[in-house]
């Protein structure tokens, strides 16, 4: 063996060592950044995690962009503790498993204190190993369907008690009979068309149909052949994302557009309907915990800060209004806590009194979910909604339906 | 089960209208995998800009001709963007196929970013014409007009297709080039000049595929991706290059997924779809139609 080859293997083993270390420090200052929440210096690091391509995209990149208007806000008016946020923006590309990856790399790699992101329930469920092993903590801001309750998920949209039940009661007392259940094909559609059907089959009316559709998925002939043989008197609509573009282009095409067939969407708010042409969607019905339409001081606020950002045209939605507020909630529990540790933050965010947010007075109960009102609304031409009912007052959230998952309950100490 | 004849009637013809959607999406891949066994993975991707220049031009001009010209200048400009491929790319890749498909598997990725910028992430809406709303009742079935333009649009364009390569001077040379490139070649046949003009009216035909999705769903930068593996799967079951074959397969394959909707929903049908071909594939190999070209042969 050469000298020569000898320094050679010499420098490799060097670099290899070099870079083995390197590896462990950062995982290791990852990782107890991640428990603290502690950057260190004068600015705190968050992740905001959402679809910025891919199927969701129509939907996300809205919640992006209400999150970073609340960064940005907060940012100009002094910070949280006396740090300026840094929002650390990765894609989760409508896809589960880049939204696990891009989760642990916020966690792990950039330490961020927290993360707002995530709207598709498997995106969700995806992410929550996550957290739970980095003890993390997510905020949430999408409806959901409730049957899960961790520690690590401030689960800020509504729960089933607080969107689908309240619907079908409305569709209930509006004398519907028959209804007929259409959801992409993930967790959210099968477990909130669960529930659903407990409902109506336990008050002795009809179910006439469940179909599900791939995410994504632009095929409906045969849902609407389905459709058309089951004469149902409403549909309950869990479609995500494009699909119900297709969905409801192919309902136009059908003769059965919304001022024929009673349709109420549980994932179509202000933005989808503008992007989907209003004309499409007018007639139709959504369930959501906020219309941009809704009459209130902070809701004219933050509408016009978003327009500002924005431009006159955008529009608002129930779960831009969560992720928005979601980050000044994550504001006022951290200055609760005087901490930026998830635990504690967590812990402060369950015990703030009612804030007052464009949602009305709203605050997270014991259960890590948002105690909020139910509104339905009705698309018009211009693809805003007509609040047509309200709950008579907010409602305490509830993860699992007694009907869907009996003697379940959610405590989270 | 007692199964409405109304609602079957109806799913057959969902099933034609729905194999009519993978056969404009298909028959431009079997043509340029027929002739130059070149595996197009950004054949999508042209399906998709197909949608955006009918999101374009039904955005400019409305009214009945706004359709008619969405289908020309789709045809038209996917069919200039699948020449510029050939010539800039695949023409250079021919001799190594699998760098083909490599190669044009980056186009793909580089055009739905492309897309992304230029129209944005969440995708544009065209709205389908007034004279395309309603439908036909006939038989206790009701046809929407839309899906019947939808088969009359993909019957023309395979007929077009069939008729320009049968009775035309070019279609002559296409055919020669591909039963034999090396003779045709010997004869005088500019053979890469064929290749690009194939490839060309291959994007231009997805093109058309690109507007009439447009009529029924929404145009996002990713929608391609959601048809390349139909196309594949009914040109591969077609028996590779075989007009005829690709256009029974893509009927066939419209038909296996509409008629399990009878008794599943949307999701499975799409397992059951797999499954068909696969078995298919097994006690036909070949394909429907098996193609005899030299170029199948080294």
């Amino acid at each position: 063996m050469t000298n020569g080859a000898n320094k050679a293997r010499l420098i490799v083993v060097l670099m290899m060592s070099v870079a083995v270390v390197g590896c462990n420090k950062t995982g290791g200052s990852g990782a107890s950044d991640a428990a603290t929440g502690d950057t260190g210096g004068d600015t705190v690091k968050v992740g905001v995690l959402q679809s910025l391509s891919g199927t969701m995209a129509i939907s996300e990149v809205t919640v992006k962009n209400a999150e970073m208007l609340a960064i940005d806000e907060i940012n100009a008016s002094g910070g949280v503790l006396g740090k300026k946020i840094d929002a650390v923006v990765e894609d989760g590309a409508s896809d589960p498993a880049v939204f696990a990856q891009k989760a642990g790399k916020l966690l792990e790699s950039d330490g961020v204190a927290t993360v707002f992101g995530g709207w598709t329930s498997s995106s969700r469920k995806a992410m929550l190993p996550v957290f739970e092993k980095d003890a993390g903590l997510l905020w949430y801001p999408v409806q959901f369907e409730g049957n899960e309750c961790s520690p690590n998920i401030m689960y800020s949209g509504a729960q089933p008690n607080q969107q689908i039940v309240p619907a079908y009661d409305w569709a209930k007392s509006k004398g519907y009979k028959n209804f007929f259940l259409i959801g992409s094909d993930y967790v959210f559609p099968r477990t909130a068309n669960l529930i659903a059907r407990k409902h109506i089959e336990g008050d002795g009316l009809k179910v006439s149909g469940e179909e599900y559709e791939p995410l994504g998925g632009t095929d409906f002939s045969g849902v609407i052949a389905k459709i058309r043989a089951a004469k149902p008197d409403v549909i309950l609509n869990t479609l995500n994302g494009d699909s119900n573009v297709a969905f409801f282009k192919q309902l136009a095409a059908a003769g059965l557009s919304g001022d024929k067939l009673p349709i109420i969407s549980f994932s179509i708010g202000e933005e989808e309907a503008k992007s989907m042409g209003p004309s499409l969607v007018a007639g139709s019905y959504a369930a959501w915990n906020y219309f941009q339409t809704l009459q209130s001081p902070e809701n004219a606020k933050f509408v016009a800060a978003y327009k500002a950002k924005f431009g006159k045209d955008a529009v608002v939605t129930d779960p831009m209004v969560h992720g928005y507020i979601d980050v000044y909630l994550w504001k006022a529990a951290v200055e609760k806590a005087q901490s930026f540790d998830p635990a504690k933050v967590r812990a402060a965010a369950v015990t703030l009194a009612d804030s007052p947010t464009a949602l009305g007075a709203v605050k997270f109960a014991g259960n890590n979910s948002l105690v909020q009102t139910a509104y339905i609304g009705q698309a018009d031409a211009t693809g805003q909604f007509k609040i047509l009912w309200s709950s008579p007052g907010t409602i305490q959230p509830d993860p699992y339906d007694p009907k869907a998952f009996p003697g379940k309950t959610c405590v989270i100490k | 089960m007692m199964i409405d004849p109304a609602f079957l009637g109806g799913q057959v013809f969902n099933g034609l209208s729905v194999g009519s959607i993978y056969l404009l999406a298909g028959l431009g891949l079997a043509l340029s995998f027929g002739l130059m066994r070149v595996i197009n993975m950004a054949h999508g991707e042209v399906v998709m800009f197909g949608g955006y220049i009918a999101w374009l031009v039904m955005s400019t001009v409305h009214g009945p001709p706004g359709l008619p010209l969405a289908i020309v200048a789709a045809f038209a400009g996917t069919g200039v963007l699948g020449a510029v491929l050939e010539v800039g790319l695949v023409k250079r890749l021919a001799d190594r196929p699998l760098d083909t498909l490599l190669a044009t598997r980056g186009v793909s990725l580089i055009a739905q970013q492309a897309a992304r910028d230029l129209f944005g992430a969440t995708g544009v809406s065209v709205t389908a014409p007034a004279w395309l709303d309603g439908e036909w009742a006939v038989l206790g079935m009701s046809l929407p007009y839309a899906r019947l333009f939808i088969v009359a649009v993909a019957v023309l364009a395979l007929g077009g297709l069939a008729l320009f390569l049968k009775t035309t001077r070019v279609g002559l040379l296409v055919r020669a080039v591909n039963q034999d490139r090396p003779i045709a070649a010997a004869m005088g046949v500019s053979v890469r000049q064929v290749d690009m003009l194939v490839f060309a009216l291959g994007s231009g035909v997805a093109g058309v595929a690109g507007v009439v999705l447009a009529l029924l769903g929404p145009v996002t930068p990713t929608v391609g991706q959601g048809y390349i593996v139909t196309a594949f799967l009914v040109v591969i079951m077609g028996g590779l290059g075989s007009i005829t074959g690709t256009a029974i397969a893509a009927v066939l394959l419209g038909l296996v997924s509409a008629l399990a909707q009878v008794f599943v929903d949307v999701s499975f049908a799409q397992v059951i779809m797999l499954v068909f071909v696969i078995v298919f594939l097994q006690f036909r190999p070949q394909g429907v139609i098996a193609v005899r070209s030299r170029a199948l042969d080294a």
